[in-house]
């Protein structure tokens, strides 16, 4: 099974090498070939026998992270759903996409997608999930960007990978949580320990992130926004990621993960009415789309919304209903979608406001259409299979016997039948709007850029496949029903599920009637469609999401500038102010959550006389250095801190100190008479007022911390010092009687070492800012 | 003594930071000496002050004072001493190059 994940990955490889011959051969035509192989690979496990398997190869066993791969019904339909169309993509593709195209990147970045898709479905490693899942984020990125020379396509791409990356990381976060508290990486392990999720006070957090991650990546409200902008990829992208697979991960993780969560009210609060706002916003957004694939766009939305909403209703009539409608949205999703690439390639142009009468022209596309629209649209008629899905949808919202009564999950079940049904009725007026507006009505050509003929063959097998689909399903639910959608809905309950599915129920059947009133409904708002257009200004208006994302960017690039640059404004003082005002804010609050001040007065020297009177020379000097405008008083006043110091090393017994300190000194001096020469004169203050006493106060607090601190460290000694060791091996392991020289070049001789060399290198980079000519001078 | 010395290496401090705020690179570097000053006070501070003979072996002396602070400051001294001089060039370079001692005029331009 690893094979068949990897088949892509590995083909990837060579598509650079078979696009090289694509003069003579479409590179489609190899790529093709792949889910093809696939596909047959997969379909060998059909039947009303299957039973679920799976293989494992190792990966990082040390961290439990294997390539666990476990096909059951639900991967199953998903693995033929990404492989069967991925194959009829592949096909359509190589009439839509003209030699002239880069090719390679495209097929490149379609495998890549392809892969990962597959992988998703059938990982049981919950970090392989998530692997892959960020694959088909970075990919369908790649993919939406494909003509990277428009700025829609940068656009629409960033915003989807934005969306769809945030909601990738609280996902991530949610397999951890869970992993953590079952201590497994498997899903399957995962469900098994379902109460111990359940009970864990960190549920609500798993839940909120496990769904985060699903309705980002499925485009549910108010997440939907980047599904519309990803339109501007090439109309096959548009069909496989955006109609059939990638939007379908987050139904397949929420309905992976529903024998767990489902037991959870939340789950059935979140899900079913997240879902059923996504069916009605999408399909009331999707009326007043002018675009054919905008159109679609919204429908997708929308009727993804439905399939949510049926998952999380989660009973047994509800799960089955979702995963068949799993299956028949892709296949008149699909179609649609080629369609919609047909027109656009024969006429020039997808607005629906320049299209029209379009039926004489291209016959067979307006044939394949009307079966794609009416089976969206879930029309009546025993051949087209989104009617069945639909009836089932409105049966599964009345019959919800195994909900709680109480509080707002009350008021959820009561309405949720209006809803649906709300949301059918705009389904209904898109669908035929697409139709219609499309192909009927009077032709306008002399607005289109083409001249519009039938597409060639090529191009029309992968829809004409896809519809044949939407009427064999039609025609015989039966078929596809015990050997696949009856596994793949087991898999989601956790229990057998099988239902028979009829066209005909008999009159009083409700959600017939239901069916019929979408019908009138959608009837009459067609036809009054320019009647209530003002409704449309008025309506999506303040509510657009589009406006908030576009916001939100806006604001977090202009906040984040603004505070960069309100800090970062090139002045060192301000970092400098900065830098000492957060030591003192943190060593202050320390001290005193600590209790770290103290004195201790009973190991102090006795106080003398000369070293008081060094001190006080010393403070006047040091004082003095600010308070003078002179700069040849300010250097030697410095001198006199300097040899104040060696004094004080005098007095306190430190001969080596005093006698470097002294000469240090004098060469400092030295040094600052040489130079101040050629630096300007000393100013007067320049500051303000108010930055002269913040100086003040960061430079008092400085002063007042550092001797709190030298205060409270000398009061609180733990240890003797080892220093009685240097005193005592000093002669004996060191041959020499001055026991800090013997430490220096001795004891801890590696620190002289570099201290030579902090030295030379000093000297060497003196040379160089002395001798090497500067910007100015080169001018 | 030890409170004294702390006393004189806080106010060593207070004057170098005052001094490093200033806009002037001369007035900068007088500050970092200052600072430099007050950090090899609070060492030797650190170690045990005026007890003993200065750590030269002697017969028939038993105490010394502590040798290891003073081997720490001999070298802090010693790098102390060569940054400085190294900023002293710096500034007399990027004064003479830039034909100004004002921090706030040497910010480069936005992009940087």
């Amino acid at each position: 099974m690893i094979w068949a994940v990897l088949l892509p990955f590995i083909m990837a490889m060579f598509i650079p090498f078979v696009d090289k011959w694509r003069e003579r051969i479409h590179t489609g035509f190899f790529v093709t070939i792949i889910p093809i192989l696939i596909f047959i690979y997969f379909a060998r496990f059909l039947g009303t026998g299957f039973e679920p398997l799976t293989r494992s190869y190792s990966w990082i066993p040390s961290l439990d992270i294997n390539m666990v791969f476990h096909l059951d019904g639900l991967s199953l339909l998903f693995v033929l759903l990404i492989s069967g169309i991925g194959a009829l993509v592949a096909f359509y593709s190589i009439y839509y996409l003209d030699k002239s195209e880069q090719l390679g990147h495209f097929y490149v970045y379609f495998l890549l997608f392809m892969g990962s898709m597959l992988g998703v479905v059938l990982s049981d490693n919950v970090f392989v999930l998530y692997s892959f899942w960020e694959f088909t984020s970075l990919s369908s990125f790649l993919l939406i960007g494909f003509w990277n020379f428009k700025k829609e396509s940068r656009y629409g791409a960033l915003k989807s990978m934005l969306i769809t990356v945030f909601g990738g990381l609280s996902l991530l976060g949610a397999l951890v949580f869970m992993t953590v508290l079952t201590d497994t990486t498997s899903i399957q392990e995962m469900i098994s320990q379902k109460q111990l999720i359940l009970n864990s006070e960190y549920f609500p957090l798993i839940l909120a992130l496990l769904l985060l991650g699903a309705f980002t990546k499925s485009a549910q409200f108010p997440f939907h926004i980047w599904l519309p902008d990803a339109m501007e990829a090439p109309t096959p992208v548009s069909a496989y990621l955006h109609s059939a697979t990638m939007v379908k991960a987050g139904i397949y993780l929420v309905a992976r993960y529903s024998p767990m969560l489902s037991s959870s009210d939340w789950f059935f609060i979140i899900v079913s009415s997240v879902g059923i706002v996504t069916l009605c916003w999408g399909s009331y957004m999707a009326v007043r789309q002018v675009d054919l694939k905008g159109i679609l766009a919204f429908s997708t939305i929308s009727q993804l919304g439905m399939i949510m909403a049926m998952l999380g209703f989660g009973t047994k009539v509800a799960v089955f209903a979702a995963v068949f409608h799993i299956l028949n949205h892709a296949t008149f999703k699909g179609s649609l979608f080629m369609v919609a690439g047909i027109v656009d390639h024969e006429t020039g142009t997808r607005d629906i406001r320049k299209l029209g009468g379009l039926m004489t022209y291209l016959p067979i596309t307006a044939t394949l259409a009307i079966f794609g629209t009416f089976s969206m649209a879930g029309v009546p008629l025993p051949f087209l299979n989104g009617f069945y899905s639909k009836e089932l949808f409105f049966d599964a919202s009345l019959h919800l016997e195994d909900i709680a009564n109480a509080g707002f999950i009350g008021v959820l079940k009561t309405a949720l039948p209006y809803l649906a049904v709300f949301g059918s009725i705009f389904t209904f007026v898109y669908s035929m709007y697409f139709f219609f507006g499309t192909f009927r009505g009077k032709a306008n050509l002399s607005e289109l850029p083409k001249k519009p003929h039938e597409a060639p063959v090529g191009m029309l097998v992968s829809p004409i496949i896809l519809v044949l689909g939407v009427i064999l399903i039609g025609l015989f639910p039966g078929m596809v029903n015990e050997p696949f959608i009856a596994h793949a809905a087991s898999a989601v309950k956790g229990l057998a599920v099988s239902k028979e599915v009829y066209f005909w129920h008999g009159f009083l059947y409700p959600p017939l009637i239901m069916s019929i009133t979408v019908l009138v409904f959608g009837t009459v708002l067609y036809l009054s469609r320019k009647q209530w257009a003002p409704v449309y200004r008025a309506i999506p208006g303040v509510l657009s999401m589009n406006k908030v994302y576009d916001g939100l960017v806006d604001r977090l690039e202009t906040y984040s500038s603004r505070v960069t640059k309100a800090y970062m404004n090139g002045s060192i003082g301000r970092y400098v102010r900065l830098v000492l005002a957060a030591i003192l804010i943190v060593t202050f609050a320390f001290m005193a959550l600590t209790g770290g001040f103290t004195v201790d007065l009973s190991n102090v020297a006795p106080l003398s006389l000369p070293e008081i009177f060094v001190a006080i020379t010393m403070v006047i000097a040091a004082v003095s250095t600010i308070l003078t405008n002179n700069r040849i008083t300010a250097i030697l006043i410095l001198g006199v801190v300097g040899y104040g110091l060696s004094m004080l090393f005098v007095l306190f017994r430190a001969p080596d100190l005093a006698l470097t300190q002294l000469i240090v000194e004098t060469v400092t001096v030295a040094l600052f008479l040489l130079v101040f020469y050629h630096l300007p004169k000393l100013r007067k203050k320049e500051e303000a007022a108010s930055t002269r006493f913040l100086n003040l106060v960061i430079s008092i607090g400085f002063g007042a911390m550092m001797t709190m601190v030298a205060i409270s460290a000398h009061s609180s000694k733990f240890f003797e010092s080892i220093s009685s060791y240097f005193l005592e091996n000093s002669y004996k392991l060191g041959g020499g009687d001055n026991v800090v020289n013997v430490i220096l070049v001795d004891f801890r001789g590696l620190d002289t070492l570099f201290e030579i060399v902090v030295l030379g290198i000093a000297a060497m980079a003196i040379y160089g800012l002395i001798k090497l000519p500067g910007k100015k001078e080169d001018q | 003594m030890e409170i004294l010395m702390a006393i004189l290496a806080g106010i060593l401090f207070t004057t170098g930071i005052y001094n490093l705020l200033q806009k002037q690179l001369l007035r900068i570097i007088i500050g970092t000496g200052l600072i430099s000053h007050g950090a090899h006070l609070f060492i030797l501070t650190m170690g045990e002050l005026k007890r003993g003979a200065p750590p030269i072996l002697t017969e028939g002396v038993e105490t010394y004072t502590d040798p290891l602070p003073q081997a720490l400051i001999l070298t802090s001294i010693v790098i102390s001493f060569g940054v400085t001089s190294l900023l002293l060039v710096l500034a007399y370079r990027a004064a003479q190059v830039n034909g100004t001692d004002n921090m706030e005029q040497m910010r480069g331009n936005d992009y940087e």
